[in-house]
């Protein structure tokens, strides 16, 4: 058997693969994250819970409409989106001119409560998810075996991160966000609808992390606590990469989800803290976090 | 000219949190116009600017424009509305290249400039099209602030020191520009400390002190006002 610093290299290429597979749902809702914070100026607190729900609403379309996977990964992310934006609308708004901090116990408070409703109805115990037919079973690729949903999950996130930064650094609707991001009032007074690009915003963020939930369905068991137990990793992340820096995020994901992963392998007691060693080391040596700009 | 004014200010008061910065803001600006706002620092020339635009919300008064009433229009209105605002600071965006820049505020009427016009206009722009928008110099981001606001075809400017901290050669340049402008018809109000700088290319002074206006002169006044102004701007 191959042998890599004394570890099989069947043992080592398989915590590589779920440290992507996690760095993969990182990098999504972070990326989620840093564009709400960067333009709202709001931590939300609710991402979690928002991931929560995406994986649920798949459920809740496959159990009770025999709404199956493929659909679902299109109707989840409207669905959680426009929750966000009549979260937005109705509540976020109206805190934009007071205190950042009541917008972060807002969202801190909205994500217990969706989190309590869900474990009323369901429990705490996980509700199985099956991989969808077509992406079933494996692929040997000799050197391992993966799991096709696996690979999927992979590719998916790349994608969605990928487009979502295109979008951001590449278009005319992105330049809006990014100026209004730096200078709100001026781009509105340039005649944007600013209000308008917030609230879209928040609703971009939120079907962000209702797809990551929906893609997550499979690979963890759908239950009300799936998002909080996420949530605390994916703040490190976003503090490492730096608050606001969106491509920050997206490697910072990555890196955080790999790096978990090695870990795993060579140190496995440390494999639940090595990302908050890793942000307490960033916050040391580089407090605006590794992609952000030094204010 | 027209008989009525394309802007018209009466009895504007603005705060900044509790602080009273305007008392009762009198002034107009005729189509085609280019007025200058004179006064010492912290009189509220920038303030009235920006009451004007509808950046500051806590105001009273009446301000009508073009026969639309500015007071009671959301902030990205006032664009629509037809006024352009080149804010002191310029407020060219660091995440965003001069191309990116130029375009970012939505055209709100025919008549605007188009790409290739402004870039004949300011080539140095061009040249630097794909940089950074706040690496260019000085100069060139008080052009481009300039020049963003001349593809939207606004039908009249608010222009805050645009000459504030630049070399003399920019600030002719930015003369010159102003001066072409002019000749194509934009209404422009100006604030400017640079008082030669003003003398040469506004039509008609507003003298401001302690958030009012003292005086309005037009250009041909000048000579006579002198005494004035030197005591009142300590020129």
């Amino acid at each position: 058997m191959t042998m890599i610093f004394g570890i099989p290299l069947q043992a080592f290429l398989g915590q590589l693969l779920v440290g992507l597979i996690n760095g993969s749902f990182y990098a999504m809702l972070s990326l989620g994250l840093a564009i709400i914070f960067g333009l709202l100026r709001v931590i939300n607190f609710a991402h979690g819970a928002q991931y929560m729900l995406g994986a649920f609403v798949g459920y809740l379309l496959l159990v009770h409409f025999g709404v199956g996977y493929w659909p679902a990964l299109l109707i989840v992310p409207i669905v959680v989106g426009i929750t966000g934006i009549i979260i937005e609308r109705l509540a976020l708004s109206k805190l934009y001119d007071i205190d950042p901090l009541y917008g972060l116990l807002f969202t801190f408070g909205l994500a217990l409560v969706i989190e309590g409703i869900f474990r009323y109805y369901f429990g705490v115990s996980g509700n199985p998810y099956s991989v969808p037919e077509l992406l079933a079973g494996g692929t040997n690729l000799g050197f391992m075996f993966l799991p096709n949903y696996r690979g999927w999950v992979v590719v998916a996130s790349l994608a969605v991160c990928l487009g979502t930064w295109f979008a951001i650094e590449k278009t005319k609707l992105g330049a809006y966000l990014r100026a209004a991001t730096e200078n709100p009032r001026l781009v509105q007074a340039f005649g944007v609808n600013v209000p308008l690009l917030l609230t879209l915003t928040y609703g971009l963020g939120s079907a962000l992390a209702g797809l990551a939930g929906i893609l997550a369905a499979p690979v963890y068991q759908v239950s009300p606590l799936m998002g909080s137990n996420l949530i605390i990793v994916v703040f490190a992340v976003v503090v490492v990469g730096g608050m606001g820096s969106i491509m920050g995020a997206i490697v910072t994901g990555y890196m955080l989800g790999l790096a978990e992963g090695l870990t795993k392998v060579f140190y496995p007691e440390a494999s639940n803290i090595v990302i908050f060693v890793i942000m307490a080391i960033v916050l040391l040596v580089r407090p605006a976090g590794l992609f952000g700009k030094d204010a | 000219m027209t008989d009525a004014p394309l802007l018209s200010v009466r009895g504007l008061n603005a705060w900044y949190g509790e602080s009273h910065a305007l008392h009762g803001v009198d002034l107009e600006v005729f189509q085609g116009e280019t007025v200058t706002l004179l006064g010492r620092n912290g009189v509220g020339k920038t303030t009235t600017l920006r009451s004007i635009m509808g950046l500051i919300r806590k105001r009273t008064g009446e301000i009508s424009f073009d026969g639309k009433d500015l007071m009671r229009m959301p902030l990205h209105h006032t664009a629509r509305a037809g006024l352009g605002y080149v804010p002191e600071e310029r407020g060219i965006f660091a995440t965003l290249t001069v191309d990116e820049n130029l375009i970012l505020p939505p055209v709100v009427a025919k008549g605007g400039m188009s790409v290739e016009e402004i870039f004949d206009l300011f080539p140095n722009l061009k040249e630097r099209r794909n940089s950074q928008g706040t690496k260019l110099s000085g100069g060139e981001q008080q052009m481009l602030a300039i020049a963003r606001m001349l593809r939207t075809g606004v039908k009249m400017l608010l222009l805050d020191e645009p000459t504030e901290g630049l070399a003399p050669v920019i600030v002719q340049r930015i003369g010159e520009l102003l001066a072409t402008l002019k000749q194509r018809g934009m209404t422009i109000l100006l604030v400017e400390q640079n008082f030669r700088f003003a003398s040469r290319i506004a039509d008609r002074f507003y003298l401001m002190e302690h958030g009012k206006v003292m005086a309005g002169f037009p250009v041909g006044e000048l000579p006579d006002r002198m005494g004035q102004l030197h005591e009142v701007l300590g020129v």
